[in-house]
């Protein structure tokens, strides 16, 4: 009896799930495959009609268009090659500044916001709110349009004696640079800063290991003072000279010149992505269990030290993750530079295609750079993410 | 028997001048920033009042303020856009009375808003008598909508489909119309502007890119291969990439890549890009949801003899969904404010209408701060309110809290 049924209890084919998985499989990468199929014939017989290659051949064509500032040596008979990478430089010039700045300023303004003085923290939260309720693109023009196309004439700049002028062409800012045997300072400044650090690191371990204090903080800080300060003296007591911005004629010469579109976009992006880095901050210190702080007090750390040891490094763990994403977005978002004419990536990426006529593959270009930035910064994110783990038990 | 001292009472509301030495001058620098602040908000107050009441001039607006509100909109059809404020008041009046805290504040503020500029005197003549009666209809419809909201059988899923009904109606039907009717003829998207681009953009973004990005994390998670590496590529590319760049690939790139008799409207294109974008990000929340309810729920689904689709759509994405609420609010405003990026691929949103009449009139040429202060404004209001709804309904279903 038993046997004869079992035939009947098999389950039929349209219910196995397993084959249910391998046919939707099948039809989704059929729909998936049709879509790309049908885009891509579509794409070549436009190709075809118009004349233009899927090709990189023409980056090496010249421009033949002007960039307003470069970091690296460009004029337009150089390549359209050249002219994307300095369009990738200006981009990661603005965004390496804006995140310098915008870090400094969120973490002011994080503190204050947690201030137990309510005046500084209601400052800090309106500042928070006006900037994350108002486009970054608005704010954008309010500052280039709105203030720095409004800003007096050469003649009439607005002026710190000898150290910045401000004026319609941009901000002149007295500025470093170095002279004959310059170099030798230089390397002495950057041997200095890489003995602190593994001094500190080196020193830190023995002391965890044996518990007998090294006294790396105060180590570290001397090899930092005293190594440049020899180098200072090996080249001459002269390493740098001041470079002062001067007036002549109709313009400023000497010093370095930060045009309007950079100050703006700089400014902008610093202020808008600060009021979110604020948050992050705040809301990293706040989830640093109180326990953790009362704790750390009985064992008698002084406050230094349970801010330094017990606050600060659990923090950092949540405050992280947000945090470079942040960095992220304001790297992408200096995309929006093209309103405001600061030539980065993306503006000069437009240029290309109108003037190489290759809309495709500069796209693909342009879409790949920011792709690797990203995937670059994930991957940084990741590792960390893996180093900072919480070990459950 | 214990007694209970007299002593524990709980501790008396302090006094305005104890909540200031608490607050502001617990201590010397405490004092001495609370001085600095006084002084530094004083003077920026001062500064800002006297620009704003003196030297600003504010004709850029006042001159025009039809066009911050529906751009080129045929003004003999302009009944249409009336019609749909009316439609949306009312419906958000009923909101108000059905979800009560959410939408209340939004909602008083609309209404007095469409109150006061009912009667607000403009010496333009584009504001005509028809206009400003719809304006004062219209608040009127946000609280005859409260007091209907407030009738018991009316539920809120009866509010939220007519919302959807309205949403469809309105950018679908009553705004574009048919180019054979004669009651509502074709107006084309060219002449659409200011604010009704900027909220069909907004509202039709949030509302299409919600689904796909829940299919999407859905498809993340998939057991299919396909679907998943799919939904990865399609995520992490999106998210690598600036949104300029994507709303540029579909009003410039799309049309080479689409039979040349295709031709899709180009305020269209714009929502697809937005679309998009905005379904990757919201995957990625999604998927936060849907990582943090645990194994348990799926598997006592399964023992209960669920099917996979009613295990993900009855157990599953309900509590992942309501989970997400706060990050989901906090990505439609993003989207709300990422709109203005249309600008740049040439539509005449609320930020492009306000170039178009900086460079109407020569007498305009230099009055930016005021056309971009007062853009930034609307933003900050309808964002303002957005995030406080969140927070409210965050409050509400104690999400963080268990």
């Amino acid at each position: 009896m038993l046997r004869a049924e079992q035939p009947s209890r098999k389950i039929p084919i349209w219910r196995d799930e397993r084959a249910l998985k391998v046919v939707a499989q099948v039809i989704s990468s059929l729909a998936i495959l049709g879509l790309l199929y049908w885009l891509i014939d579509n794409f070549l017989v436009i190709t075809q009609q118009r004349g233009m290659p899927l090709t990189y051949g023409f980056l090496k064509e010249a421009a033949g268009f002007p960039i307003k500032e470069s970091f690296i040596p460009y004029d337009s008979t150089m390549s359209f090659g050249r002219a994307v990478l300095v369009g990738l430089i200006n981009t990661l010039v603005v965004s390496a500044g804006g995140i310098l700045f915008a870090t400094l300023l969120g973490f002011i303004i994080g503190l204050m916001r947690l201030s137990s003085n309510w005046l500084i923290s209601r400052i800090a939260l309106a500042y928070i709110e006006f900037h994350r309720n108002i486009p970054l693109l608005v704010l954008l023009f309010l500052w280039y349009f709105g203030i720095f196309t409004k800003l007096p004439g050469v003649q009439q700049s607005i002026t710190i004696p000898e150290i910045l002028y401000i004026n319609q062409r941009g901000f002149y800012l007295i500025w470093p640079r170095l002279v004959e045997g310059g170099m030798i300072f230089l390397a002495f400044s950057l041997t200095g800063v890489i003995l602190a650090v593994i001094a500190w690191v080196v020193l830190r371990h023995i002391r965890e290991v044996r518990g007998k204090e090294t006294y790396f903080g105060r180590v570290s800080l001397a090899i930092l003072v005293l190594v440049p300060l020899m180098g200072w003296f090996i080249s001459g007591s002269h390493p740098v000279q001041l470079d002062v911005p001067i007036l002549q004629g109709y313009n400023f010469q000497g010093g370095l010149r930060l045009t309007t579109e950079f100050t703006a976009l700089l400014i902008g992006l610093a202020m808008y992505t600060s009021a979110f880095i604020a948050e992050v901050i705040r809301s990293g210190i706040q989830a640093v269990n109180k326990g953790q702080i009362e704790a750390a007090k009985a064992v008698g750390l002084n406050s230094t030290q349970v801010l330094m040891l017990i606050i600060i490094p659990q923090a950092m763990r949540v405050i992280i993750p947000p945090l470079i994403s942040q960095y992220l977005n304001l790297t992408k978002n200096s995309s929006l530079a093209l309103a405001i004419g600061y030539q980065e990536l993306f503006a000069i990426g437009k240029v290309t295609i109108n003037q190489a006529g290759r809309a495709i593959p500069v796209f693909i270009l342009i879409m790949a750079t920011y792709l690797i930035i990203s995937l670059i910064t994930s991957l940084i994110l990741n590792i960390y993410n893996k180093r900072v783990q919480f070990i459950e038990r | 028997m214990a007694t209970i001292p007299l002593d524990t009472a709980p501790p008396k509301a302090p006094t305005a001048l104890e909540w200031i030495r608490k607050n502001l001058f617990n201590n010397w620098y405490n004092s001495l920033l609370t001085i600095a602040g006084v002084t530094l908000v004083y003077f920026a107050l001062v500064s800002i009042i006297t620009w704003a009441f003196t030297s600003a001039n504010w004709r850029p607006i006042t001159v025009a303020p039809l066009l911050y509100l529906v751009g080129q909109y045929p003004r003999e059809e302009l009944w249409r856009a009336g019609l749909s404020l009316l439609i949306i008041s009312l419906l958000l009046g009923m909101s108000w009375g059905v979800w009560r805290n959410y939408v209340r504040l939004f909602a008083i503020f609309l209404g007095v808003l469409f109150a006061v500029l009912a009667v607000f005197p403009l010496d333009t003549p584009t504001i005509t008598v028809p206009i400003r009666l719809v304006m004062a209809a219209s608040a009127g419809m946000v609280f005859l909508g409260y007091r209907l909201g407030r009738i018991k059988t009316i539920l809120g899923r009866y509010v939220a489909t007519l919302w959807l009904v309205a949403m469809i109606l309105i950018p679908l039907v009553i705004l574009p119309g048919f180019s054979n009717s004669s009651v509502l003829p074709k107006v084309p998207t060219t002449v659409w502007g200011g604010l009704l681009i900027t909220m069909i953009l907004s509202v039709g973004g949030i509302v299409l890119s919600f689904p796909f990005g829940v299919l999407l994390a859905l498809g993340r998670r998939s057991s299919l291969p396909v679907v998943k590496w799919f939904s990865i590529i399609f995520i992490e590319i999106v998210r690598g990439v600036p949104l300029v760049t994507i709303l540029f690939m579909f009003s410039i790139i799309l049309a080479l890549f689409l039979p040349t008799e295709a031709r899709i409207d180009r305020v269209v294109r714009a929502l697809m890009g937005i679309v998009f974008f905005s379904a990757a990000y919201t995957a990625e929340n999604v998927r936060g949801g849907l990582q943090a309810i645990p194994p348990g729920q799926e598997e006592a689904a399964k023992a209960l003899g669920l099917k996979n689709f009613q295990i993900t759509s009855l157990i599953v994405l309900p509590q992942a969904l309501r989970l997400v609420i706060p990050t989901t609010v906090g990505q439609f405003i993003s989207l709300f404010k990422d709109t203005t990026l249309v600008y740049i691929v040439g539509i005449n949103d609320l930020l492009g209408i306000g170039n178009a009449i900086l460079n109407l009139n020569p007498e305009f040429v230099r009055l930016q701060m005021e056309v971009y202060l007062f853009i930034a404004v609307i933003f900050w209001i309808f964002s303002y309110f957005m995030s406080y709804a969140s927070l409210q309904l965050e409050k509400a279903l104690g999400v963080g809290k268990r």
